[in-house]
């Protein structure tokens, strides 16, 4: 087996990891719930059971060792010798955390503190007693899931398994790996028809045309039928070296069974591998560790990520092909309803289908972000001593992966903000006639083609008197601004506001919510807040599907095509010379409906020339930025409102303040996209509710502190 | 005898050698993706003077350096003879415009020699090297010294 291959199946290992893990995290969340069944405890234990069994595969001996420990209190609690007490699930969860951590550390070769790994073994010690070494195995010869490396001493251990049986039924299916590895399904038959009488009935429905047969694939799944009266590890010994690529199941047949199956097709007795336990005749059934099984009614892939990228980019160049090719053609004058004209709408038809449906293969469902944040919120409750819940809603909605992945810090931090700051402690909460116990709700949903994501607390919301006060402190603002609610709210986002003096382990670790909502605006996101006294906050994050394609607004400044994200723009206007009044030596501001908003072009701001003094010819554009700040930009000309695929400027050069990325245009040529943030970052602000009729040319300097 | 000739072999390096502002220069071909026309950039705001703007290769947004001005021999009035030389220098993609490719040579070791002292101090800041091939002399460019430093400041 060459190393390379060796590192496939770790990292496959590592991926099934991830999905035991959440599908441990979901049963343990829904017992605690007390929504579980009685199956969600097994499902439990599997997952555990399958994590150890394949990290024993790669000597990982702290998961393993732990996986066991975890497994055998699991193991308690699966067969009712043990209760499963409120107080056990939270043990459980925070094992179920380490483990996790475990899993992590492993996958990048690291090792970690054993401390925490001992002392959650002595809890759970204290809760279901220490493990008696011998019941524990014996169970775990008994598991229907007990994976090869781990089984082979144990099985001794019940004398007349052997006695019971007159041979076995396989059923062997292959993983692409197993050729890649240099294994040969032949010759494994082969070797298994040493022990005894053998036949086999291999399944080959599932196999393609021959023009589109790639022939490292394995599509053929085997039932084999031994009769034998040799030992099932035996048996399973001849797997040994493809256990990491094939799906095997074996099953014991009794003596006196029915002969071998003579009509192959697969009886109602064959026990299925998904669920061998319920529909197996009386002895006992063993299947390899195979996580893969539960996913037959949705089949998945795994493909690498570099792929879709791939096909993404060449999906972006096919869709500029299909604009350069529509302006070709606009240039030929042909006319309206000519043929070419028709196909050449079908073709663009089809580009955007394959650009959507490329799009969706990167699309994720939220659920293991917010499983992560699960886990943060365990951890703030266990430091601030809140009793916290989370809620889940709307977890299917899916979001592009790299727009997920960014968005784990900034809402892990949120998150944290929600337990420390957000929710009252547990006297102020009964003492206001609330459950002891804060929630937490995380939700996703999509609207209009955005997502949004939904952080909100059951807490005091926001002390908008202190907030004020603070930022009065922090020289933010002067005492005698005038601010609406809101605009306190959204002096949480100002650099350098931080609740300091509540400096606690979680936050104010001089990260703001600033951070967080520059973090968010990368993305092309939204931050918003809203708070009602007594009741909780809410900050709602609105982002785009996708970070592959923009909707953007095409204007042309100072002979230079740019484009501008359609979010951003509140209105476009013809500027009228009553509007506008000078402020100091030659500002510019806006009066747009009893409020002023700083006019500034955007050819000066880039340097493509000096602000144009009349702007009769020219057209405004009003943009909003997350923060709520407003501006107006000077451009030349405006043209359509088109998707455009965005290009990092970052790869090749740098990023430039004011400039989002690249785009390029149907001609073929680079158009730069405008970072409404940035730019806004570069105007002076106005207040928001500023009153035109205090603030002419004559009374000169705004108070506003920045 | 070939073990003589094994050693020439070894030591001899390929370079492309072009026209900048009627001087010669060269650097290593294999840091030469290819070789294109000059096409019209985007400008790019805040970029130093000798940054000509972006242009688009096959969908990979490229910064163009104009070398006449980089080396200190003024802005280029680029025309359509002039060439883009695209290039890979630490991992970025970056084309150098250049008055014209003139040359591909093979140049060994021997004819390497140092920057002589009576170069000016402009042009000394960005070359490696002269190499000597028949009576031209063609100056060794530091393709690390050449490309914007704005992305790698900013870093």
């Amino acid at each position: 087996m060459s190393a390379a291959g060796t590192d496939d199946f770790r990292s496959s290992f590592f991926e099934e990891c991830e999905e035991l893990l959440e599908a441990m995290h979901d049963g343990f969340g829904l017992m605690i719930d007390g929504l579980g069944d009685k199956e969600t405890i097994h499902v439990v234990f599997r997952a555990v059971h399958s994590i150890k069994g394949g990290a024993g595969a790669f000597g990982l001996t702290a998961l393993v060792a732990f996986a066991h420990h975890f497994e055998t209190a699991l193991d308690r609690v699966r067969s009712g010798a043990v209760t499963a007490s409120p107080d056990l699930l939270l043990l459980c969860q925070r094992c179920g955390d380490h483990l996790s951590d475990l899993v992590a550390t492993a996958r990048e070769g690291k090792d970690l503190d054993p401390a925490p790994a001992i002392s959650l073994g002595d809890q759970l010690d204290a809760v279901i007693g220490p493990p008696v070494a011998a019941e524990a195995q014996t169970d775990a010869a008994a598991d229907a899931f007990e994976p090869l490396s781990l089984d082979l001493g144990d099985f001794g251990m019940v004398p007349d398994a052997p006695a019971e049986v007159s041979g076995y039924q396989l059923k062997f299916s292959a993983e692409p790996e197993l050729f890649s590895s240099g294994n040969e399904p032949a010759l494994l038959i082969r070797a298994l028809a040493r022990f005894g009488t053998c036949s086999v009935k291999a399944h080959v429905a599932d196999v393609p045309p021959l023009a589109q047969l790639d022939p490292s694939m394995s599509f053929i799944t085997w039932d084999i039928n031994l009769e034998t009266d040799a030992s099932e590890d035996v048996i399973r010994d001849v797997f040994d070296f493809v256990t990491d690529c094939a799906h095997l199941t074996v099953s014991a047949l009794p003596i006196m069974a029915q002969p071998p199956l003579p009509d192959l097709a697969p009886p109602p007795s064959l026990p299925s591998p998904s669920n061998p336990v319920v529909e197996a005749p009386k002895p006992k059934v063993e299947s390899a560790p195979q996580p893969a099984a539960p996913t037959a009614s949705l089949q998945t892939i795994r493909v690498d990520f570099e792929r879709v990228d791939k096909l993404i980019n060449l999906v972006g160049e096919l869709v500029i092909k299909e604009a350069m090719l529509t302006q070709a053609v606009g240039t030929i004058d042909l006319p309206t309803g000519h043929d070419v004209l028709q196909e050449i709408e079908g073709l663009k038809q089809l580009a955007g289908e394959i650009q959507e449906g490329v799009m969706a293969i990167r699309a994720q469902p939220v659920k293991p972000l917010f499983q992560r944040m699960a886990r943060t919120i365990r951890d703030a409750g266990t430091m601030t001593g809140k009793r916290v819940k989370l809620v889940m809603k709307g977890e299917a909605a899916e979001v592009d992966k790299t727009v997920l992945e960014r968005l784990v810090d900034p809402l892990n931090h949120m998150v944290r903000n929600a337990v420390d700051h957000g929710l009252e402690t547990t006297e102020d909460r009964l003492a206001a006639g609330k459950p002891a116990e804060g929630t937490v709700t995380l939700s996703a949903a999509h609207r209009s083609g955005r997502v949004v994501i939904e952080i909100s607390d059951d807490g005091g919301g926001i002390n908008r008197e202190k907030v004020r006060e603070i930022a009065i402190e922090r020289g933010l603002v002067t005492p005698d601004t005038p601010l609406t609610p809101s605009e306190i709210d959204a002096l949480l986002f100002m650099p350098g506001f931080s609740l300091k003096d509540e400096v606690s382990e979680l936050s104010g670790r001089g990260v703001g919510l600033d951070v967080v909502r520059n973090e968010i605006s990368s993305l092309g996101g939204r931050l918003a807040i809203s708070s009602e006294m007594g009741q909780g906050t809410v900050f709602s994050i609105s982002l785009p599907l996708t970070l592959a394609v923009l909707e953007g607004m095409i204007v042309v400044v100072a002979g230079q095509t740019m484009v501008i994200p359609i979010t951003a723009i509140q209105e476009t206007l013809h500027p009228d010379s009553a509007h506008i009044h000078t402020i100091g030596s030659g500002s510019r501001v806006l009066s747009i409906r009893n409020t002023l908003v700083p006019v500034a072009d955007l050819g000066a701001m880039f340097g493509f020339r000096k602000e144009p003094s009349d702007l009769e010819d020219h057209v405004l554009l009003v943009v909003e930025t997350e923060a709520e700040r407003r501006c107006a930009l000077i451009v030349d000309a405006l043209h359509d409102q088109r998707q455009v695929v965005i290009k990092s400027l970052e790869t090749n050069y740098a990023q430039i303040s004011g400039i989002a990325a690249a785009t390029i245009l149907g001609d073929g040529r680079i158009a730069l996209i405008v970072d409404p943030e940035g730019i806004a970052a570069g105007v002076a602000p106005v207040p928001a509710n500023a009153d035109p009729i205090t603030h002419t040319a004559d009374e000169g300097e705004l108070h506003v502190a920045n | 005898m070939s073990q003589t000739e094994l050693e020439v072999e070894k030591s001899t390096q390929e370079v492309v050698a072009f026209c900048v502002a009627e001087q010669d220069f060269c650097f290593d071909i294999m840091s030469v993706r290819e070789i294109r026309g000059w096409t019209e950039t985007t400008t790019l705001p805040h970029a130093q003077s000798y940054v000509k703007g972006v242009i688009n290769l096959r969908g990979s947004v490229v910064p163009v350096v104009d070398l006449s001005d980089r080396l200190g021999f003024g802005p280029s009035e680029p025309s359509a003879r002039h060439v883009i030389i695209i290039t890979v220098v630490e991992g970025q993609t970056i084309g150098l415009l250049a008055d014209v490719v003139s040359d591909i040579l093979a140049v060994s070791d021997d004819a390497m020699h140092a920057v002589p002292e009576m170069v000016s101090d402009q042009v000394k800041a960005f070359i490696s090297g002269v190499v000597l091939v028949e009576d031209r002399m063609i100056r060794r460019l530091d393709l690390g010294r050449v490309v914007p430093t704005a992305g790698r400041e900013a870093a």
